[in-house]
């Protein structure tokens, strides 16, 4: 018997145990499960915060995308003139791709027709205006217009210029004019030429040049009130008129100095800029504008030139041997120059002496 | 054909500068240019990162736009190369490019720098391949013995990626998923079109 219910004994006392476990895992797990989300959510908490705090991604990255830099042991000379290695520090320079657009787009594009315009402009002026001839026919007497010197300071500056376009011109539209004529090798030789010429002869002679051209001339460039008549008349190409007054400079010569003296100062200066990086702590940025306005300075000088050389060679009779020769004929000089060239006899009269010269050989 | 492009971890890049170092090795770099460099931000701030950057070469290659003689090309593999017996060092592709890539050997007055020089993603250039010529001038051609950039091989941490864009991202997009988050394929929408 005792050997019967032995067995049923533990059986029960076994079954206490079950239910005890029973019951105490599912009070446990009712008081643990709710606690469970409790943890679940903490650990979800804890992993975003480690996200945001190891890597607080959007915002960061944006800095950088804007251009924040940060530090980098890498120096290099990728800049030149550099002093703190700011430029190797930089992970995304955004300017390049304005300057970029400005220069393959605005300037590339619109440069080049405006100029192509200005050509076309002054081709139909000549066709309908034609060449100004002096009007009362060239008196075969002659009066000094400029210096030796001046005439030196002239042609230096002029050929330095027609140098500095040529090859600022080549630069810019080269890749789509030149390459397809020349080749590669053949224009990145020229190209390479046109760069070493363009930095050397812009500081070295073209710069002093227009230098003293603005000290020699400065004094008869002081506008007055008759270069407003002198453009409302049209200078004298427009209609048939009397030609309107002009001192040594006539207005738009005027227009024309002070243009040098703004643009063309700003032309220079940008060129300045990039010909010495290194004279300067120069960044990329200040590059890069230097780049935009040399560019934009650059044209505008050409284009302005254009109508520069033109009246002074085929525009205009009788003007360029005042820069050639030194000498004007004193018909061109009365009517282009009238207040001037009334000052010239005046103040030589003063000194006894004629001013005018006669030149033989030459029709009367 | 494979599209080679480089892709820097900034989860993982400890900022060692191996792979600058295997690249001026590699490449005989010359004095004064550092093809790639690491910047870090935020240096010594938790959250620190740090990430290692040379040319991306680029899909609408801005250098290659600039340049007024026109001395960039891209090979097959979409790595952006460029001629420097045609190059006149005039720093257009410098102020062009958006990682600060083209580096010049001079700086001296009048606007002298020297033939441009910068990542070749170790392929080299024009000349007839690991020809002296080629090597003289940029470097070791890797690509064509068939191996990938030293700067990426060489990396301890594996952070700086280079070679088929594809397998990249694929490599790339594994690690974001185990490690959660977001990707960030650094300089990707800056340097590549989507193809
Ligand atoms: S990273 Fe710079 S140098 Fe390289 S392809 Fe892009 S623009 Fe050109
Ligand atoms: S520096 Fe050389 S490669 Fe760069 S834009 Fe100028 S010519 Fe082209």
């Amino acid at each position: 018997m005792s050997k019967a219910e032995t067995p049923n004994r533990g059986r029960r006392a076994r079954y206490r145990r079950i239910m005890f476990w029973f019951i105490a895992i599912i009070v446990f797990g009712a008081m643990a499960l709710p606690m469970g989300s409790y943890v679940y959510t903490g650990i979800q908490q804890a992993q975003a915060q480690s996200v945001k705090d190891t890597n607080p991604r959007a915002n960061y990255w944006r800095a950088v995308r804007d251009g924040q830099g940060g530090y980098s042991a890498v120096t290099g000379t990728s800049m030149e003139g550099e002093v703190v290695n700011t430029e190797t520090s930089m992970l995304i320079n955004n300017g390049g791709q304005n300057w970029r657009q400005v220069r393959n787009g605005l300037i590339a594009n619109y440069g080049g027709w405006f100029l192509f315009l200005v050509l076309i402009a002054i081709l139909l002026f000549f066709a309908k205006v034609g060449r100004v001839p002096v009007e009362h026919g060239l008196s075969g007497q002659k009066v000094q217009r400029w210096n030796a010197f001046e005439r030196f300071v002239h042609w230096v500056t002029a050929i330095s210029f027609i140098i500095l376009a040529i090859s600022g011109l080549s630069l810019l539209f080269g890749r789509a004019v030149l390459i397809p004529l020349m080749g590669y090798p053949g224009f990145a030789a020229y190209a390479g030429l046109a760069k070493g010429l363009h930095n050397f002869v812009g500081p070295w002679l073209f710069t002093p040049g227009v230098a003293l051209m603005i000290i020699l001339w400065i004094r008869h460039n002081i506008p007055n009130a008759e270069d407003i008549q002198w453009f409302t008349q049209g200078g004298g190409f427009v209609g048939k008129g009397k030609h309107p007054h002009a001192g040594r400079m006539n207005g738009g010569e005027k227009i024309w100095f002070w243009f040098i003296c703004t643009v063309g100062v700003a032309a220079i200066v940008s060129g300045f800029f990039m010909d010495f990086p290194n004279w300067w702590s120069a960044s990329r940025e200040g590059m890069q504008l230097a780049s935009v306005v040399h560019a934009i300075t650059g044209i505008l000088w050409i284009a302005l030139w254009f109508g520069h050389a033109y009246l002074g060679t085929i525009g205009t009779e009788g003007s360029l041997e005042g820069m050639t020769t030194g000498r004007v004929d004193v018909n061109w000089a009365k009517q282009h120059h009238d207040r001037w060239y009334e000052e010239v006899q005046s103040t030589s009269h003063e000194q006894g002496r004629d001013a005018t010269t006669e030149v033989r050989g030459q029709p009367a | 054909m494979a599209r080679m492009k480089f892709l820097c971890d900034a989860e993982r890049c400890i900022e060692c500068n191996a792979c600058v170092v295997a690249c001026k090795n590699e490449n005989s770099v010359p004095w004064g240019v550092n093809r790639r460099r690491v910047v870090v931000l935020d240096d010594g701030v938790p959250g620190e990162k740090s990430i290692s950057v040379a040319c991306m070469h680029c899909t609408d290659a801005p250098c290659a736009a600039v340049c007024p003689v026109d001395c960039f090309y891209t090979t097959e593999d979409g790595i952006v190369l460029h001629d420097k017996d045609l190059c006149i060092g005039c720093g257009y592709c410098f102020y062009a490019c958006p990682f600060g890539a083209p580096q010049y050997p001079q700086k001296e007055a009048f606007g002298v720098r020297g033939k441009m020089d910068k990542c070749t993603f170790c392929a080299g250039g024009p000349p007839a391949d690991n020809s002296d010529a080629e090597y003289k001038k940029y470097g070791r051609n890797r690509i064509a013995e068939g191996k990938l950039p030293l700067c990426a091989e060489f990396c301890s941490t594996k952070a700086l990626l280079g070679g088929d864009g594809d397998m990249i991202a694929d490599i790339y997009r594994k690690r974001v998923l185990k490690r959660g988050g977001r990707p960030q394929t650094w300089g990707w929408e800056t340097a590549y079109k989507a193809s």
